[in-house]
């Protein structure tokens, strides 16, 4: 099929778009002061509190949202519909809505939150708030991307798990699983991610206090006018992440497809 | 000798009402046309699919019902499908040993009969490879390792040859054969090869229900339908028995050997294709064996030419040479007369 060649010319102005910005970030980066500036006591704070709370965030995602994905794939009714659409829509919410929403059920007033209260559970506003606040926005990614890839591959060697005697639980570890593992390392990428870049609704619910909710997303905003070199030697350091687990989700879907 | 599976079920959803018994220790062959429900059956007894009513048992217990059933990992079953499904994480010995282990035998004992059903296929050398390196047929012989390591009660085979090269199915058939042996099977196949080579006993299945049964040889020597005649590769023409003939209708009667009595009513003739030859017009002018027909497709058979006619509404196939079709210059359409050699044509009641 040949290109009319018309279509170029938005070709350029979108890759213009999407590269430029990111050039102009990386020309402007203070490339000689960065191992000083990430070491700096507000950036190892925030570089800390990401990390952890992205590594505990994935990992929920992952131990809740698998086997989520294997029980939507699997079931058929109507009510598999409904809940397809709920685990959906915090993928296109916006992040801030979700924050409020977080905020008005488990904050100090909410409607659960003030049950948890009597009983001396604060989740607003501290560390674990940041946690449930990623969660909530990368578990779709994980779900949506794990419930496709087990809908079209997998069934047929379940099957014959089934025929060799194996229960529905160790078909799922030892045969599923692996199985679908680059599926499921690319879909925890991509939750990661998520989860790394998560802004507005943890702001919204947890607040920015530095070394408790304070991200790094919400260090680089805080630092963009105060202290832009630090801002941007973050702003390298996240766009580092991005680029890896793109390359690596794209390199694990190539296997996998 | 008593059932060793007994399959009394209906599923309205698939238009399935089938009766059928695998007894102790033999192989049954399931033939059919397509959608006849040959692969049903078989869902019927793994447990992948549910009776409306009746029940699907195994030496007495009852495995299925419309109320309860048992779940599919937990019927002893050995099963070997189109495609060999080895799973790809797996090394050759820990797919033959993943069913052993999933049944609660210890991981070392597992290897070890995986090593001796390696050995019995003949791939203990392949133990340590993945199955994306194994050859198709390779790949099926450590399938049916791996559905034998489990000691099943009962094998089922659903066209375990179909998707394999033609050049290596007869090994794998005499394999089969070998392993299947003092083992009750259920063989689901298209192949009439298969079923000569592999079954004792044959089940006709056509829309959902059982049309006919009975030893292979007799099935082979006397098909009753027409798919089984075409199945065996032999012609069947169903007429009105009248003075130890067939008539046909339209004062043309077929000729033959009559096997048993046959008493004047319904009837079939059986005979080859080789059994019939072809003319432009009726050598003898004699209505006995010389049928008017239309041809209706000529098919290249090496060494033969294989001829499908229409007699009086029924199908036929002849073998000829390809001398012969090009001196008699065939093409679709031409009016023709068929001759059997009555020697070869045998007669039967029903």
């Amino acid at each position: 099929m040949s290109i009319p060649r018309w279509a170029w010319v938005p070709f350029g102005v979108a890759l213009a778009l999407l590269a430029v910005p990111i050039l102009g970030l990386l020309v402007r980066a203070p490339w000689t002061r960065l191992p000083e500036l990430l070491t700096s006591e507000r950036a190892l704070d925030a570089l800390g509190l990401s990390l952890a709370s992205c590594v505990v965030s994935t990992l929920l995602v992952l131990i809740i949202g698998t086997p989520t994905a294997l029980v939507l794939a699997r079931s058929t009714g109507r009510w598999t519909g409904w809940v397809r659409t709920l685990v959906t829509v915090p993928m296109v919410l916006p992040p801030v809505v979700a924050g409020l929403a977080l905020l008005t059920t488990l904050g100090r007033r909410g409607l659960l939150g003030q049950h948890l209260s009597v009983v001396g559970i604060e989740i607003g506003f501290t560390t674990a708030a940041v946690v449930v606040a990623q969660t909530f926005v990368a578990l779709p990614f994980l779900v949506v991307s794990l419930e496709g890839a087990i809908r079209t591959a997998g069934g047929d060697y379940e099957r014959a798990a089934a025929h060799l005697g194996a229960s529905p639980t160790r078909t799922f570890l030892t045969v599923t699983m692996p199985v679908l593992a680059p599926a499921v390392a690319s879909g925890t990428a991509l939750a990661f991610a998520r989860a790394l870049g998560e802004f507005g609704a943890t702001l919204t619910f947890a607040g920015s206090l530095q070394g408790v909710t304070r991200t790094l997303p919400l260090e680089i905003y805080l630092l963009r006018e105060t202290d832009t070199d630090l801002a941007l030697a973050l702003a390298v350091v996240l766009l580092a992440v991005a680029a890896v687990i793109v390359g690596l989700s794209q390199r694990l879907r190539g296997a996998h497809g | 000798m008593a059932d060793a599976v007994r399959i009394d079920a209906t599923v309205a959803a698939r238009g399935l009402d089938l009766a059928v018994g695998i007894p102790e220790g033999r192989t049954v062959a399931v033939v059919g046309p397509n959608g006849a429900g040959k692969s049903s059956l078989i869902e019927l007894i793994a447990g992948g699919l549910l009776p409306d009513t009746g029940t699907v048992s195994l030496r007495g217990r009852e495995l299925s019902s419309p109320k309860r059933a048992v779940p599919m990992h937990q019927r002893p079953f050995g099963h070997l499908e189109q495609r060999a499904l080895l799973f790809p994480h797996l090394s050759v010995l820990d797919n033959v040993a993943f069913g052993p282990r999933a049944r609660g035998v210890s991981k070392q004992a597992a290897r070890q009969r995986a090593r001796a059903e390696l050995e019995a296929v003949g791939l203990a050398g392949l133990a340590g490879r993945r199955p994306s390196q194994l050859s198709g047929g390779q790949a099926q012989r450590v399938a049916l390792a791996r559905a034998l390591a489990i000691d099943p009660e009962v094998v089922l085979l659903d066209e375990p040859f179909a998707a394999l090269d033609a050049t290596v199915t007869p090994e794998l058939r005499r394999l089969l054969r070998a392993r299947l042996r003092g083992l009750t099977a259920l063989l689901v196949t298209h192949d009439f090869l298969d079923v000569v080579a592999l079954a004792d006993h044959a089940v006709e299945l056509d829309r959902g229900s059982v049309v006919g049964e009975g030893p292979v040889e007799a099935m082979a020597q006397s098909p009753a339908t027409e798919f089984l005649a075409g199945f065996v590769g032999l012609n069947l023409l169903r007429g009105e028995a009248l003075d130890g003939e067939l008539a046909l209708g339209g004062g043309v009667a077929v000729a033959g050997l009559a096997e048993g009595d046959l008493p004047d009513g319904e009837a079939r003739a059986v005979f080859p294709p080789t059994a019939v030859s072809v003319f432009r017009a009726a050598p003898h002018g004699s209505p006995r064996n010389e049928l008017p027909a239309v041809v209706e497709g000529i098919e290249d058979r090496w060494p033969v030419q294989r001829v499908t006619l229409n007699v009086a509404g029924q199908r036929l196939a002849a073998d000829l040479t390809p001398g012969a079709v090009r001196e008699l210059g065939l093409a679709r359409g031409d009016h023709v007369v068929a001759v059997l050699k009555a020697t070869q044509v045998s007669l039967h009641r029903g």
